[in-house]
């Protein structure tokens, strides 16, 4: 492996991220599967960092699942978009900030196809003022909140309480990361360092002391696939591919995967205990799986933040594996207490996979 | 006193016209922005069909020399033109007019990294055909082991690719590619060799036998479809993916040496020397001959002529023979009357 070769690509695609001055848009299904996620990012940038995030309660969906499982139309995701620019507008705002990769990549579709075709853009502020009667400007920047992450990857390390170091060895801690489709695969100018080599997670990881892993399935699908999952029969597919990725992987002794997808992380982390269950294989030590992690878990646990106050213990895969590498220190006994400590369920535990 | 025709570019065709007017009687000027005379064909080690020495081939063309005038590290400052013939600026300094001018300005290779799924520059195990052939001509290279058990050569990277701009074939490469692997097979008899090929243009004489002994003699695989990605595995190999599309299936195989064939774009001096004197270039990059069947080496500019791979990518014999038509074609221009 050539690293220089790397920075090289990454050179050619830079993106230009304000740092300041955020619309930002939760993701659907993030807010169920990971809502400390989006909790922490709005802690680490409104409130650590000092940035201004500016949310508004009336932004719904983007339609972005819809379009992409074939039951709505493009122009009727382009309205519904349009209004959230509308909200954006309204509220005085430039900078697009998205929590969710597939609605990254709708917004960034639908500019780059009203840029080929502006009269779609008319017909669709028509629709816009016929609906609701919004109008709109373009944002003049959408990024991922990953980019945001990134762009303030350093400041972050500044204030880091733990690196992602193993703190009895001192060796970095091997990562995976894994960027969603929707990320740069459609448009690989608008992701930071493209698409073949993409450096937005690796370039977290990396500046918080990790070493990144480059296997030879990183570039695969993690199983989602929209209709590899939303069509029940096809989720034997969706399985073989997430199986695919972590056989890849195996040999390289992975400590923690990260991603910047809604669906990435839930599949990963899900379909080890179905391939624990399956097969009677686990990808960790021990019996355990590979830890799973947003971005947003990975950052707060380098900032310090209690691991169960991100929700680490609502994912399949135990992070205990993790966190004791890392010299994190948590309280085995709240890891399911609810809020202000209250009893509630535990999880049946798998047969295979060891959860904690 | 005789007269005199400048020779922009001294690779192969800016020899061959140079030697040629010279036998034709005339005082030609060859300049050359690079140290040494012969092009591409001078770090090449072997030709295609019959496996020639290129070092024979650029010092034949050489010794036929004695008599033109050659400026070595000398680029075009400037061209005008005149109303019979052209004002040519040296960057040494040397001002020369001339009735005529031939631009022998050749090819530049396509950068293999631009494909970034192929990894070059990225992968220590990824090499370019221009790469292989200094390793050929004794140049060590650490990226290409010492007992590879399989080697895979990808076609075309770089033409007939609209993703890379360039939707051109460039004609030399599947020949190429089946020489290099031949050539590999014969140093490395236990090696298997895959080809992965859109489709073979084995056009020129002995080009087909040359592929049936690639199979027959040498037992290369030939498969038909493209390298989707390429990626590194923990022992430091490389995993190749591709689609079989004679079978219809994907193939991945494990290879420790893959060697791009980087295509052929044209030379981008060329364009801004062609500007100069308003000369066009046609949608490929590539300089805009007068006519592409009955004036290929003429330009839509009186006195200025091509010769080689500036007007499209050309074998060796055929951009020595088109040098050889430069040359006459010049040759006529002067002597008709004015």
């Amino acid at each position: 492996m050539i690293y220089q070769g790397k920075q090289k690509i990454w050179s050619d695609y830079q993106k230009e991220i304000p740092d300041d001055h955020w619309f930002y848009v939760r993701s659907c299904i993030r807010q169920s599967f990971f809502p400390a996620s989006e909790a922490h990012f709005v802690k680490i940038v409104r409130d650590l960092l000092g940035k201004d995030l500016y949310e508004n309660p009336h932004h719904t969906t983007c339609g972005g699942i819809a379009y992409h499982s074939d039951t709505i139309p493009q122009e009727t995701a382009m309205t519904i978009v349009a209004r959230q620019f509308a909200l954006m507008t309204e509220a005085g705002y430039k900078n697009l900030v998205t929590s969710c990769i597939t609605s990254f990549g709708n917004y960034t579709e639908i500019l780059e196809t009203w840029r080929e075709f502006p009269e779609l853009e008319a017909r669709i502020r028509e629709h816009l003022w016929k609906a609701c009667r919004r109008e709109f400007d373009k944002p003049e920047y959408v990024a991922h909140a990953s980019d945001v992450i990134y762009k303030l990857r350093n400041e972050i390390a500044e204030r880091a309480k733990f690196r992602l170091v193993n703190h009895e060895t001192g060796e970095p801690l091997r990562i995976v990361e894994h960027i969603g489709c929707h990320y740069s695969k459609m448009f690989p100018h608008k992701g930071v360092g493209g698409a073949e080599y993409p450096c937005v997670l690796s370039g977290m990881a990396e500046s918080w002391g990790g070493k990144v892993i480059d296997y030879p399935e990183r570039r695969h699908c993690c199983g989602f696939g929209f209709r590899q999952y939303m069509v029940k029969a096809n989720r034997g597919y969706s399985v073989s591919n997430t199986h695919k990725k972590f056989e890849s992987m195996e040999p390289f002794q992975p400590d923690v995967i990260i991603t910047n997808c809604p669906g990435c992380p839930y599949f990963l982390d899900r379909w080890q205990y179905v391939i624990a269950e399956q097969t009677g294989k686990t990808y960790g030590k021990n019996g355990y799986g590979i830890p799973v992690l947003t971005y947003e878990e990975l950052a707060g646990l380098v900032l310090g933040y209690d691991p169960w106050d991100l929700g680490l213990q609502i994912h399949q895969v135990a992070i205990e594996p993790l966190l004791d590498k890392m010299g994190v220190s948590y309280d085995p006994s709240k890891k399911y207490l609810g809020l202000d400590e209250k009893e509630i369920m535990k999880p049946g535990l798998p047969t295979v996979l060891k959860c904690c | 006193m005789k007269e005199s025709v400048v020779i922009i570019g001294g690779g192969i065709a800016g020899m061959e016209t140079a030697a040629s007017l010279l036998e034709l009687g005339y005082s030609p000027i060859l300049v050359e922005q690079s140290d040494h005379l012969g092009g591409h064909v001078a770090s090449w080690y072997r030709l295609f069909p019959d496996m020639t020495p290129a070092s024979e081939v650029v010092a034949s063309l050489k010794s036929r020399l004695d008599g033109v005038t050659v400026f070595l590290e000398t680029g075009i400052q400037f061209i005008n033109r005149l109303r019979d013939g052209y004002n040519v600026m040296l960057s040494n300094g040397v001002s020369i007019v001339a009735k005529a001018v031939v631009m022998a300005t050749g090819f530049k290779l396509f950068e293999a990294a631009k494909k970034e799924e192929y990894g070059y520059g990225i992968y220590d195990r990824v090499i370019t055909n221009r790469d292989l052939e200094k390793w050929f001509s004794g140049i060590p290279d650490e990226r290409i082991p010492s007992a590879p058990w399989n080697i895979g050569f990808v076609h075309c990277v770089g033409s007939r690719d609209v993703k890379a701009g360039n939707t051109q074939c460039s004609k030399v490469c599947c020949m190429t590619a089946i020489k290099q692997a031949i050539e590999m097979k014969e140093k490395f008899p236990d090696a298997e060799v895959y080809c992965f090929y859109m489709d073979l243009r084995l056009f020129g004489k002995k080009y087909e036998d040359f592929y049936i002994s690639a199979q027959k003699d040498y037992g290369i695989h030939f498969l038909r479809g493209r390298v989707s990605e390429v990626s590194e595995t923990i022992d430091g190999r490389l995993l190749v993916k591709a689609e079989d599309t004679l079978s219809g299936r994907p193939v991945k195989i494990n290879m420790d040496l893959l060697v791009l064939m980087s295509g052929m774009l044209c030379n981008p001096a060329a364009a801004s020397i062609a500007s100069m004197v308003k000369a066009g270039a046609d949608d490929s990059g590539f300089l805009r001959s007068r006519d592409n069947v009955t004036g290929v080496v003429e330009s839509e500019r009186k006195g200025l002529f091509f010769a080689g791979a500036c007007t499209g990518a050309k074998t060796v014999p055929e951009t020595i023979a088109e040098a050889r038509s430069a040359a006459l074609s010049v040759h006529n221009y002067l002597r008709r009357p004015r």
